[in-house]
């Protein structure tokens, strides 16, 4: 077996120095009716060579995003990735170092974390940010749990555009720990609506901008009625080069910024690993959940780095911690902290530029066909189209013309079908990409 | 599992007599690198992308203004940053790693190769079902290995960690006390040896926690579990229990425990987070377990990466697989699909516990490891695992003072009674074994043995190299009680850095960079 060192003569040695005779005796605690005999009924060991072909078969039997026109958003985004990222991140110090609980021997992992959360806190226009959490979705839900401990209030109020599966998350996190949802059905058009419903029981009122249909959300007088009744306004993203593109919710009063890191650095894999970020202001950084890094000296006076605050922690505090995260999504934060280094604020503002273009100029031609509507008054790189007919029709017929075409609301409400579809453009998309998919969808609705 | 104790300031120490110092500060291959706030700036970048048309905005009034701050950097400066900061970092592929609890165990590079192909990293969550069966396939395969390695008859795997799995787990549980009326039962029983995501777990859930006393040979008390169910039980709504528990010792009452619990009409939580101990010799389902989350991280080698990401899928049984979690994976006769809605079959679900399906990356790595083990190469692994272990500890007892006695699961506790009067505590010896060159056994850890050292060599270490890791654990318990204190107070110093002051970082946190006074005055 290629992963097992020891040699027969090795385990006969080594159970000689334990001082007794059969690698049976070391299982002897297990009850006798739970010891099995033989093998479990699963396959037996394969060479390299075989378990690699059995991944082939399946990995064609999907498509590749990449493969062509693809126009999914809607939580993950698929952007062009430097070559030298992943090259980085499989460097075996990073890939196979565990948590830096040993600072003198983990400044690799600690500085670059110094610097991830340096650049989550400039990106999303607040004061600090954590060490990462597992996707945006979680995030957003511990956001709204540490509001309540923050405000010691329960009612948290969720508005009609954010996105149907981080609302859910929140609510799954939220339903065991007294705390009041109030969710409104997730329609274009009305977050403006959710000023209306706060009072001096909101604990929280939660936000995305740009929302999941793509509207960008004037965050600011949210946030000031929110204060007004010493309730926090969280703010959520989905895409983070949309904070290359427009007014930072930190810049617009948010006290918490919770989103999904993914589209910088880390792909589409089909759903995760994704990197939550969460970020919020200096005063609150003691209720913050997840891990932090922070700067100290060694005993030489050198600058170095450690896992700090640790006292909110579940290892510490047990049952009162803040949180029960422990592992976060470390290898995945690195990936978009590498990936940011390479784009610096030039580079990011940039693929910004191109995003938008393209995604106005996909918007603007499907807009045009007949049966065709734009929802949107403003967008970054995703929007939505009302479509004449279900829109999982349409997506299935676009799919036997090789386009993939969005994701219809509906997939994510698990409501009806009325035709809104979700679409998003990258820079990834050629202009081919977008020509072909305005020839498919006149086609599908001619 | 981070074992590490609250924050330490090192006692003041002379500056490093042992090396010159140099000009650049740097000492041959250890580069000292500074920041990227330091070196790059917000014009530099190390991507060329083609010029923007220029076009009419659709942002609306809320187009981003000024400098973000961002600093770039050409891809061969990007190189030499992140090169230089990795070789600051212990690593398994460099040498022993033997975090008690976290299986550190090597992480096969045919993993990597397999999460990479296009079908399964470039795949969009929300595709049409039919355009990804595939990955479909994958999770559908790994439920299978999953579920027939424990014996139980469901397994969610969309939990992303540990401690997620653990929610998960809890909350299924909740959710079917719910359902039964019986809302009263809101105590869980966890013992004290537990790891801290365990009752951090229960609260989350909205449950209470009551500690168990271990008895002298490092298990469950049972007689104190017994009086407690006596006295009061209509309140239980279950027990977390580690199997292996966190002492490295299998709970042999184990099969009573879950009786007891199931009579007072709880439910039994296995953390599963010693799992590497029992895969192919020992189920779960033949034990009582009601649910047990499955650290794909640790028992299935997918890589920690510097703090995950993980994978926590969690197997139930047939009392709560009603309430697991959405999105889940079905099969039919048109192929595979996904129920993503707490609807039909799912309408007992307890919910959605993240946006996607978890981490795929995780579950084809994953798979791939088991697939290449094989059924007779896990059985093995287990073995190796659970022998390496108890042969680290033969070959220290009689130097250092295991804490229980007997043989041991895949983990060797000691305690610091070897220590008494020596000057050295388990945090110095710690710091003494990064200059030997290895990263140190988790410490402080379980809460039960005072000082604790727990060492999990795994199955990925050679006799040879367990047989070198010995002599430098002999060396140096004799150095302590030889006297030497001074050399473990001033350890590590063959380290990039000496120790580092967690008290001054937790008290006045400096959390980000920001630019120098002299920076901002300028600016101005």
């Amino acid at each position: 077996m290629r992963y097992l060192p020891l040699s027969d003569q090795n385990r006969s040695e080594m159970l000689a120095k334990i001082g007794v005779s059969h690698i049976d005796d070391l299982f002897q605690d297990v009850p006798e009716s739970a010891r099995l005999n033989g093998l479990i009924d699963l396959p037996n060991h394969q060479s390299e060579a075989a378990v690699e072909r059995y991944f082939a078969n399946l990995s064609a039997k999907s498509t590749a995003a990449g493969s062509g026109p693809f126009f999914c958003g809607a939580g993950a985004y698929r952007h062009h990735i430097p070559a030298s990222v992943d090259h980085l991140i499989q460097r075996s110090e990073f890939l196979t170092a565990y948590t830096p609980y040993q600072p003198e021997i983990s400044q690799g992992t600690l500085q670059t974390l110094f610097e991830f959360q340096t650049q989550v806190a400039l990106l999303t226009g607040m004061d600090v940010a954590n060490a990462s959490m597992y996707d945006g979705s979680t995030a957003c839900a511990e956001a709204v749990v540490m509001a309540k401990r923050v405000t010691r209030k329960k009612k948290a109020i969720l508005a009609p555009g954010l996105h149907p599966h981080y609302a859910a998350a929140t609510q799954t996190l939220a339903s065991t720990l007294d705390i009041d949802i109030n969710e409104r059905g997730c329609r274009p058009g009305r977050d403006d609506n959710v000023i209306d419903h706060i009072d001096d029981d909101t604990a929280c009122v939660v936000v995305q901008s740009p929302n999941v249909f793509g509207e960008i959300i004037d965050l600011a007088p949210i946030a000031e009625k929110a204060h007004a009744h010493k309730a926090l306004l969280i703010a959520v993203f989905t895409e983070p080069v949309a904070l290359a593109a427009i007014t930072p919710p930190g810049h617009q009063g948010a006290d918490i910024v919770v989103g999904e890191g993914q589209g910088l650095g880390v792909g589409l894999n089909f759903g995760g690993p994704h990197v939550g970020l969460f970020a919020c202001r200096q005063k609150l950084v003691r209720q913050m959940p997840g891990r932090v890094c922070g700067e100290t000296v060694d005993a030489n006076g050198d600058r170095g780095f450690v896992l700090t605050l640790s006292t909110r922690e579940q290892h510490i505090r047990r049952e009162k911690a803040t949180s029960n995260i422990c592992t976060n999504s470390g290898l995945c934060c690195l990936a978009f902290t590498i990936h940011m280094t390479l784009l610096g604020d030039a580079g990011i503002q940039h693929m910004a530029a191109l995003n938008h273009e393209n995604a106005c100029d996909l918007a603007d031609r499907l807009s045009a066909i007949d049966g065709v509507e734009l929802v949107n008054d403003t967008f970054f790189n995703e929007f939505t189209l009302k479509l004449n007919r279900p829109a999982v029709q349409v997506v299935d017929a676009l799919v036997d013309k090789g386009v993939i075409g969005g994701v219809p609301l509906s997939r994510l409400t698990g409501g009806d079908d009325d035709g809104l579809l979700l679409v998003c453009a990258t820079e990834t998309n050629l202009p081919e990409d977008i020509a072909a998919y305005e020839a498919a969808l006149k086609e599908v609705l001619s | 599992m981070n074992n590490q104790g609250r924050p330490t300031t090192p006692a003041a120490i002379a500056a490093n007599g042992n090396a010159p110092e140099t000009m650049s500060g740097s000492k041959a291959l250890n580069q000292v690198e500074k920041l990227i706030f330091e070196v790059g700036t917000p014009q530099n970048t190390g991507v060329d992308l083609p010029a923007p048309k220029g076009g009419a905005s659709r942002l609306g009034a809320h187009a981003r203004q000024g400098e973000i701050g961002l600093p770039g950097l050409s891809e061969p400066e990007t190189m030499r940053h992140y090169v230089r900061l990795s070789q600051q970092n212990y690593a398994i592929d460099l040498g022993v790693y033997p975090l008690g609890s976290c299986t550190m165990k090597h992480n096969p590079r045919l993993n990597e190769k397999i999460a990479r192909m296009p079908g399964f990293a470039d795949v969009h969550p929300l595709q049409p079902v039919q355009t990804k069966q595939g990955a479909l396939e994958v999770m559908y395969d790994l439920s299978h290995w999953l579920m027939t390695l424990c014996n139980m008859p469901a397994v969610a795997l969309t939990p992303k960690a540990g401690a997620h799995g653990e929610l998960c787990g809890m909350m299924a549980i909740r959710a079917r006390l719910d359902a039964d009326g019986e809302t009263h039962r809101r105590r869980v029983l966890v013992p004290e040896s537990a790891h801290g995501t365990n009752p951090a777990t229960a609260v989350q859930c909205g449950f209470n926690v009551d500690e168990i006393p271990a008895n002298d040979k490092g298990r469950v008390d049972m007689t104190a579990l017994r009086a407690k169910l006596a006295e009061k039980s209509d309140d239980i709504a279950g027990i977390m229990l580690t199997n292996p528990n966190t002492c490295g010792l299998f709970e042999n009452d184990i099969i009573e425990i879950a009786d007891l619990i199931h009579q007072a009409g709880g439910y039994f939580y296995c953390d599963g987070a010693n799992f590497n101990a029992l895969v192919g010799r020992v189920r779960p389902g033949d034990l009582g377990v009601d649910a047990m989350h499955i650290n794909l991280h640790k028992t299935f080698s997918t890589p920690h990466g510097g703090g995950g990401p993980g994978s926590g899928p969690t197997v139930l049984s047939d009392a709560l697989k009603d309430y697991a979690p959405v999105p889940y994976v079905v099969k039919s006769d048109n192929g595979f699909d996904l129920v993503e809605h707490v609807e039909g079959e799912a309408a007992a679900s307890f919910g959605r516990m993240c946006a996607f399906h978890g981490n795929m990356g995780m579950y084809t790595r994953a798979l791939s490891y088991m697939m290449s083990h094989g059924s007779d190469g896990l059985k093995q692994a287990t073995e190796d695992a659970v022998l390496n272990a108890n042969y680290v500890q033969a070959s220290l007892s009689d130097v250092m003072t295991t804490a229980f006695d007997g043989t041991c699961m895949h983990e060797a506790l000691f305690d610091d009674r070897f220590l008494k009067d020596t000057g050295v505590e388990t945090l110095d010896f710690a710091k003494a074994m990064i200059d030997e060159g290895y990263h140190p056994m988790t410490m402080y850890f379980p809460l039960v043995v005072h000082g604790a050292m727990l060492i999990e060599p795994t199955e990925s270490e050679s006799k040879q190299e367990l047989d070198r890791f010995i002599r430098s654990m002999r060396h140096l318990a004799a150095k302590a009680k030889a006297g030497e204190s001074e050399m473990f107070k001033a350890a590590p110093i063959h380290a990039p850095l000496r120790r580092l002051d967690e008290t001054r970082a937790a008290r006045k946190p400096v959390l980000r960079w920001t630019p120098p006074e002299d920076l901002l005055d300028a600016a101005e």
